[in-house]
């Protein structure tokens, strides 16, 4: 039983960072209808801009573990606004393909600029928040755990509230319903777009300090695998759909940690892939996507 | 208030409008008819900033607007209800009202528009908290209408609000759409394949052919015309 809370515990607080990313794919997807396949190289870049100023903080302390964090959303938020702005937007009204292809682009971009200003060697990332272990009988939770289901939890209600109080965030469904009537009532869509960017990022800049503080080797390329599940994710959850996100990405980590703990591990990733396959059998919308037909 | 000169619009190689020119003066209202594929809504959406003229001009209240996005033409008071009504359908109807309200700030004021947009439509009153989608055509026309009107439009274009609606609804939305004109004065730019009832409820109207104005005068005028009759009016 114990064995099983335990490996629950894990695979929520591996989920939670998926599911961070997913929001990013999910979020960029209802505006633009694309997937943003440069988000994961944004969380990498999130890691990195928080190697950078994990150096100058106080390690092992919360204040200095909140000034890492904060510094990589606002750095990412502002990475993704300028990639939505250099790249994206010129190629408003073009076919979804070119797009698409843009964005494949835009993601080697970013890696192999990180190879050349950060080095392909794997860094170490400072232990920037307190870390100690807390021990319930047989159960362990590390610091670092808490520190990402805490963040997570705070970084999901925060959204909520943007996106279901706030009159930017209702601009956001507006734009994700209908673009054209959103213009309409006086939207500028370009806005919407780009604040949609600047959230989206924020988050994967979060997910890259808690992957970090959980997986401390670093490197240009390590967006490539989170952010894969992530976007399976988000598919999983219904692309588009933001509580789906957050499920998909919850429950791809937790199915992930079991199968690692078990005599299958080796097949981890297939597993992982195999359930997005099965599922969208069965659900091609995903697990909280409606069926919508395409608008012409 | 309203001058559209000599306007050309294309998709592609083909040419939607060829030359449509037409002026609307304040507290009119005034009717687009013509047939399938005669330009109406393109006329609209190029107002409204959705679609880019190649050629002429449309200046409103006396500024030229042909060369403004989108969001900056409803800020000068020219509201644009689509074709299709195109209500946010995952958003409840309060949402929809407070969307229509983007660019307005003045909390009183909205709250006055919300107040008159009720007593012209109390339905979409009771339906507050539904979402837009899960209303009726009819009532999803009232949103859509109500919508604009909370944007406070100077000018409000109406694109075939009659469309898929049931018949019973149809004459009380002209009605409101009469009423809307009167008690507010606000200027009414109605596109509508049923000719009938646009040329009954509009001061003047304009007939489009294939792009090109073919046919304009006082409404009632032209209700006699029966060049017009043979062509629109079911004789």
């Amino acid at each position: 039983m114990s064995e099983f809370l335990q490996q629950l515990l894990n695979g929520l607080s591996l989920g939670a960072i998926y599911a961070l990313i997913a929001l990013g794919y999910t979020m960029v997807y209802g505006v633009l209808r694309f997937i943003n396949f440069a988000h994961s190289d944004v969380f990498m870049v999130g890691a990195f801009i928080g190697y950078y100023i994990g150096q100058k903080v106080p390690q092992n302390t919360i204040g200095g573990g909140l000034v890492v964090l904060l510094g990589a959303m606002l750095g990412c938020a502002l990475l993704g606004m300028l990639i939505e702005r250099l790249c994206y937007r010129p190629l408003r009204g073009a076919a979804t393909l070119n797009v698409l292809i843009t964005a494949i682009g835009v993601s080697l971009l970013l890696e192999y600029s990180g190879q050349v200003f950060f080095g392909a060697t794997p860094r170490t990332f400072p232990s920037v928040f307190p870390s100690t272990n807390f021990a319930f009988g047989d159960l362990v939770i590390s610091s670092n755990q808490v520190v990402v289901i805490v963040v997570t939890a705070l970084l999901m209600v925060g959204l909520q509230l943007i996106v279901y109080r706030t009159k930017i965030g209702t601009a956001m469904r507006a734009v994700s319903l209908n673009p054209k009537a959103a213009q309409l009532v006086g939207v500028n869509n370009d806005v919407v777009i780009s604040f949609t960017f600047g959230l989206g990022s924020a988050l994967a800049g979060a997910g890259g300090i808690l992957y970090a503080l959980n997986y401390p080797s670093i490197d240009p390329l390590m967006g490539v695998m989170p952010g894969l599940k992530a976007f399976v994710a988000a598919v999983l959850g219904g692309i588009g759909n933001i509580p789906g996100a957050a499920l998909g990405g919850l429950l791809l980590g937790t199915v992930e940690t079991f199968v690692n703990g078990s005599q299958w591990s080796t097949y981890k990733d297939a597993i992982a892939f195999a359930i997005l396959i099965i599922i969208l059998l069965f659900r091609p919308a995903g697990l909280l996507g409606k069926v919508s037909v395409e608008k012409v | 208030m309203l001058t559209v000169q000599n306007l050309e619009v294309c998709y592609g190689a083909i040419s939607a409008l060829r030359d449509v020119s037409f002026t609307i003066e304040a507290g009119r209202i005034i009717t687009l008819i013509g047939g399938n594929g005669a330009g109406k809504t393109t006329t609209l959406r190029t107002i409204s900033g959705l679609l880019r003229a190649k050629r002429g001009s449309i200046s409103f209240k006396g500024e030229d607007i042909t060369k403004l996005p989108p969001h900056q033409i409803v800020a000068r008071g020219l509201c644009h209800v689509p074709e299709g009504r195109m209500v946010f359908s995952n958003l409840t109807v309060d949402e929809n009202l407070a969307m229509g309200a983007y660019l307005l700030s003045d909390k009183a004021k909205i709250a006055a528009t919300r107040d008159y947009v009720f007593s012209i439509f109390p339905r979409l009153k009771e339906r507050l908290t539904q979402a837009a989608g899960t209303l009726s055509g009819g009532e999803q026309q009232m949103l859509a209408i109500g919508r604009a009107l909370m944007g406070e439009p100077k000018l409000l274009m109406l694109d075939e609000p009659s469309l898929g609606i049931a018949p019973k609804l149809i004459s009380t939305i002209f009605e409101k759409i009469v009423e809307i004109n009167k008690s507010h004065g606000i200027t009414i730019l109605l596109v509508e394949q049923n000719a009938n009832l646009a040329l009954e409820v509009s001061h003047d109207a304009y007939v489009l052919e294939t792009g090109v104005v073919v046919m304009k005068g006082p409404s009632a005028e032209l209700r006699a015309n029966p060049e017009l009759k043979a062509a629109y009016l079911g004789g």
